[in-house]
């Protein structure tokens, strides 16, 4: 287990290296003048050729790389100059937040789309099977942009249940009720297409296993169907869908761009998204690389819970 | 024949009342109204500059804000005065064209290098992989963020992100079957007739891949049109004055409070579009999907259905541990009706050992899996016939008799027990299940039993042994786990299914002999299913032989064997696989049994018969007793000849 774990830490390196070099490529693709691009249009030329310097872009790209990623690896991912702060601090200050948005929210999806997956499964093609199976579909199908809109107009405007943004009440708060206060709303919105996603494969997984062999031979032993479905077809089905379960993390921490931004929570996402717009180009580089390693990172341990559930991986 | 077409007629009609009958159909109409609404909406699109709208462009203050079914303004207007109605049926044009651009290029960019990496293989294949794993490692809507970051804001900019990061799904596809492909004769034929790799790729390979490009296109582009509209959203794609679907949304969000209308109409344009699609996409898909179709996607239910119109009358016997009579198992699929089994009866006594013999499809083991309702339903059923266990008739009990029956009076193994075995369980952990299903022994004791059970069959080490999983065991092993299994609460019955067929030679040989001495020494009664004489002859006492759902020979094992009546059951004994010639086996007969939705009047058997005659193939053929026990369904059977010559 040990061994295995470790492979799969080696593994995950030459992942963030690939990361690392799409990232950097892309930004390579910045038309113009790359320092200028960071310093903004009121950069001083003097600036500019210190920062061309300090970038070390008078040198080949390849070396370039090295010398970026060497900084990267030192913690040094530059300064934001619209925050004027170093962009490590501020990035992993957001992601914190995107990350109290984002658990929750797959938590959520998880233990839902299981359990509408297994009705939907149990009771095939009967009414609760239907409802679901249309209730998912709506679910796949709907912005989350703007059902986070449409919740905040029914929960927040109308019935005055929760706040319509933030993270934090202005005045007072700040204790773990006014947190899971301001949460729920864009949890449960950023929840929707993953659980959908993931009911559906339950549901698919559920009626594959429940024609295994090894099913048949659960049955014949005379043990109760209950204990057939929730023991023995629902742990097979699980090795198919806690892979899935690690994409749907991929979609719930990019699907936290439009929740934050609509929620106007201060994780990464809404970070990003205004880094963008004011060509905050250290800040967006920082912060995908951030994210995305840790992405990779949360598919590690997506990877040694399948091998816990499956012995045959080990 | 008559009475055949008369019982087929409204089991059809039944057919169509039935649950996957009616969702089909639903998924049908669902798909329609998809189908309908996307129509509508794309006509409308296309539409536009023919329809009396105005500007959507034309900016007018002192009109800002109208409500909805406002004077002139049916959906109202913006917050600059503009019409929505207008702008709404314009910016649906703008994220279908971006939406639909979009999915082509991640198509064909992604279906190349698909098509590439799993023709030529290898380095190039591993390396191109490679690549688009790189890609899939980002999250999906972040790498999209940074190539817009890099471009710059904009809709073309916002098109090319989204086409990029949908990339990986068309090439993972595509290459997938591309590398089938490229495997098979055709592609081996283009190139020995000298056609060149690009002519192959394009003329041979890729008319065979374009249905999974189409499907990957259609099960994409709604979550496209959803994630160009969210870069618009954000105010990283369109810019105005360019409108889509997501960038009037993200205007009308910063006055959502007092003008919600203004940002809820366009979402809901977004929302109808994508449903639209997804419900299309479904619908097709479900049609396409050959599992739906073969029902191999219907989930099995605890005990088969009993669905007999007319329960037979029978007077249990004493001393029989199985009285089974005119059984009738069928399986619905599609509007055919296989009839698996068409009138067995068996009997078993307590302590016997019958084998049930026949090729694979002859339905034995369907038989032989109708005693505690183990087929499948969906499809399968029991349509008539009773199966009297020590005098019940197990047909007539609930689910909860039948459940305590199963494993305990009556056990079973299966087959392969590398798929019979369940794989993420250890051995002690299936062990103890069974144990505890019907005796009330606590979790210690359940263990020591199991260890009890193991070393019953034989097996070393048996503590240790109970930590193992199936597949750290060999075959021979794993089904002796299977027979411990069996015997975990002292069956009275056993019913094997090809308990040996998994398993080489030797060690088929070493359960064999295991389960004749257990069977003496618990004195339960065996039904063996085998297509195997050799397997018979070592363990059976009496012989069923099937064929086409029938039983054409009974008898005991030496009669059997020494005489064959029947000419099916001298060529499955002519069968039994030689030693050093594994491939003389039963297929070794010529043809092919009949397919049991259409069996053909008279004897089943006749079409591969050598001594067939015409009054063969009319009529139905009795099983006729010839002595004591012994019985064969055929108008010319084989011990007849000598005495007649
Ligand atoms: S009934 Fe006729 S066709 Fe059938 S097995 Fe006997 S001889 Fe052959």
């Amino acid at each position: 287990m040990g061994a295995y774990i470790a492979k799969r830490l080696l593994a995950a390196i030459p992942v963030i290296f690939g990361l690392s070099i799409i990232v950097f490529v892309i930004m390579a693709m910045i038309p113009g003048d790359p320092a200028l691009a960071i310093l903004g249009s009121f950069a001083t030329p003097e600036n500019v050729e210190k920062l061309n310097r300090d970038l070390g872009l008078d040198k080949p790209m390849v070396q370039q790389y090295f010398i970026w990623l060497g900084n990267m690896f030192h913690g040094d991912f530059g300064r934001s100059y619209t925050l004027n702060r170093p962009v490590i601090d501020e990035v992993l200050e957001r992601f914190s937040a995107t990350l109290i948005l984002a658990g929750p929210a797959l938590l959520l999806c998880s233990i839902f789309g299981l359990l509408a997956g297994i009705v939907s499964a149990v009771r095939q093609y009967g009414w609760a099977d239907k409802v679901i199976t249309f209730i998912v579909l709506i679910g796949i199908s709907t912005p989350s942009f703007w059902l986070g809109l449409l919740l905040i107009l029914v929960f927040a405007v109308k019935i005055k249940l929760f706040p319509p943004s933030g993270m934090w009440a202005i005045y007072g708060g700040g204790d773990l009720p006014d947190l899971l206060a301001h949460l729920t709303l864009p949890a449960l919105t950023l929840a929707v297409v993953a659980t959908g996603v993931i009911a559906r494969l339950t549901r698919t997984s559920m009626l594959e296993v429940l024609r295994q062999d090894y099913i048949r031979t659960a049955r014949a032993k005379g043990i109760s169907e209950r204990r057939v479905i929730y023991k023995h077809a629902f742990k097979a089905a699980l090795v198919s869908v806690v892979p899935v379960i690690g994409i749907q993390a991929g979609f719930v921490l990019g699907g936290a761009v439009y929740i934050e931004t609509v929620f106007q929570w201060p994780g990464i996402g809404s970070m990003l998204v205004k880094a963008i717009s004011t060509r905050d180009i250290l800040l967006v580089q920082g912060g995908v690389l951030v994210v995305a390693t840790a992405y990779v990172l949360f598919n590690l341990i997506v990877d040694v819970v399948q091998t816990i559930l499956d012995p045959r991986l080990r | 024949m008559a009475e055949v077409t008369a019982g087929t007629a409204p089991e059809k009609k039944k057919k169509r009342g039935r649950p996957s009958a009616v969702r089909l159909l639903m998924n049908n109409t669902l798909a329609a109204g998809g189908l309908v609404v996307l129509c509508l909406v794309i006509l409308l699109a296309l539409a536009a500059p023919l329809l009396p709208l105005p500007n959507p462009d034309v900016t007018a203050p002192a009109n800002r804000l109208q409500p909805l079914f406002a004077e002139g303004h049916l959906l109202g207007t913006d917050a600059l005065g503009r019409d929505i109605l207008s702008r709404l049926i314009w910016g649906t044009r703008v994220s279908l064209a971006v939406g639909i651009s979009a999915t082509l290029i991640a198509a064909f960019f992604g279906s190349l290098i698909g098509l590439v990496a799993g023709y030529a293989g290898g380095r190039v294949d591993n390396l191109m992989m490679r690549g688009i794993d790189m890609i899939m490692a980002f999250p999906y809507i972040l790498l999209a963020l940074a190539i817009v970051a890099a471009l710059g804001p904009g809709l073309l900019n916002a098109l090319y992100a989204i086409a990029v990061v949908n990339i990986p799904f068309f090439a993972r596809n595509i290459r997938g079957i591309t590398v089938g492909l490229s495997r098979r004769e055709f592609v081996d034929a283009a190139r020995l007739s000298g056609k060149s790799n690009a002519q192959i790729l394009f003329m041979e390979i890729l008319p065979n891949v374009l249905p999974v490009i189409i499907i990957t296109m259609s099960t994409t582009i709604g979550w496209m049109i959803l994630e160009t509209a969210g870069l618009s959203f954000l105010g990283l794609g369109a810019q105005p004055p360019q409108a889509d679907l997501g960038s009037m949304l993200g205007d009308g969000r910063k006055i959502l409070f007092t003008a919600p209308h203004v940002s809820i109409v366009p979402g809901l344009m977004i929302f109808v579009l994508v449903m639209s699609i997804n419900l299309l996409g479904d619908g097709v898909r479900d049609v396409l999907d050959p599992r739906l179709k073969s029902g191999a996607l219907s989930r099995p239910v605890a005990r088969t259905a009993v669905t007999r119109t007319n329960v037979p009358d029978v007077r249990p016997k004493t001393g029989t541990t199985l009285d089974m009579q005119g059984l009738k198992t069928e399986f619905h699929v599609g509007g055919d009706i296989y009839k698996a089994v068409g009138g067995v009866d068996l009997k078993l006594k307590q302590g016997e050992c019958l084998g049930l013999v026949g090729e694979s499809g002859s339905g034995k083991s369907v038989t032989a899996m109708s005693i505690m309702g183990l087929v499948p339903t969906p499809p399968g059923r029991i349509v008539d016939g009773v199966a009297l266990l020590e005098g019940d008739d197990l047909f007539s009990m609930t689910d909860e008799q039948v459940r305590q029956l199963r494993g305990s009076v009556v056990s079973h193994v299966f087959q392969d027990p590398l798929s019979t075995l369940h794989p993420l369980f250890t051995v002690g952990d299936q062990l103890v299940e069974a144990i505890q299903a019907h005796q009330p022994l606590s979790s210690a004791d359940a263990q020591k039993k199991a260890a009890d059970l193991l070393a019953m069959v034989r097996i070393p080490n048996p503590a240790e042994r109970l930590k193992a999983y199936p597949h750290e065991l060999s075959g021979g092993m794993r089904q002796r786990v299977c027979i411990a299994m069996a015997l975990a609460n002292d069956a009275r019955m056993i019913i094997a299914d090809e308990p040996t067929t998994a398993l080489d030679v030797t060690v088929q040989a070493q359960v064999l002999s295991l389960l004749a001495t257990l069977r003496k020494e618990h004195n339960v009664a065996i039904l063996f299913i085998t297509h195997d004489f050799g397997v018979v002859s070592a363990i059976c006492d009496r012989v069923a032989v099937m064929y086409a759902g029938k039983i054409v020979e009974t008898g005991t094992t030496d009669e059997i064997l020494s005489a064959p009546a029947h000419p099916y059951t001298s060529r499955l004994i002519a069968c039994v696989p030689v030693l050093g010639e594994p491939g003389r086996r039963l297929d070794a007969i010529e043809g092919r049994p009949p397919v049991v939705n259409n069996l053909p009047e008279g004897c089943a058997f006749a079409a591969r018969c050598p001594k067939a005659q015409p009054d063969c193939r009319s009529g139905e053929i009795p099983l006729a007793e010839m002595s004591e026990g012994r019985a064969v369904r055929c108008l010319y059977p084989e011990t007849k000849e000598p005495i007649d010559a």
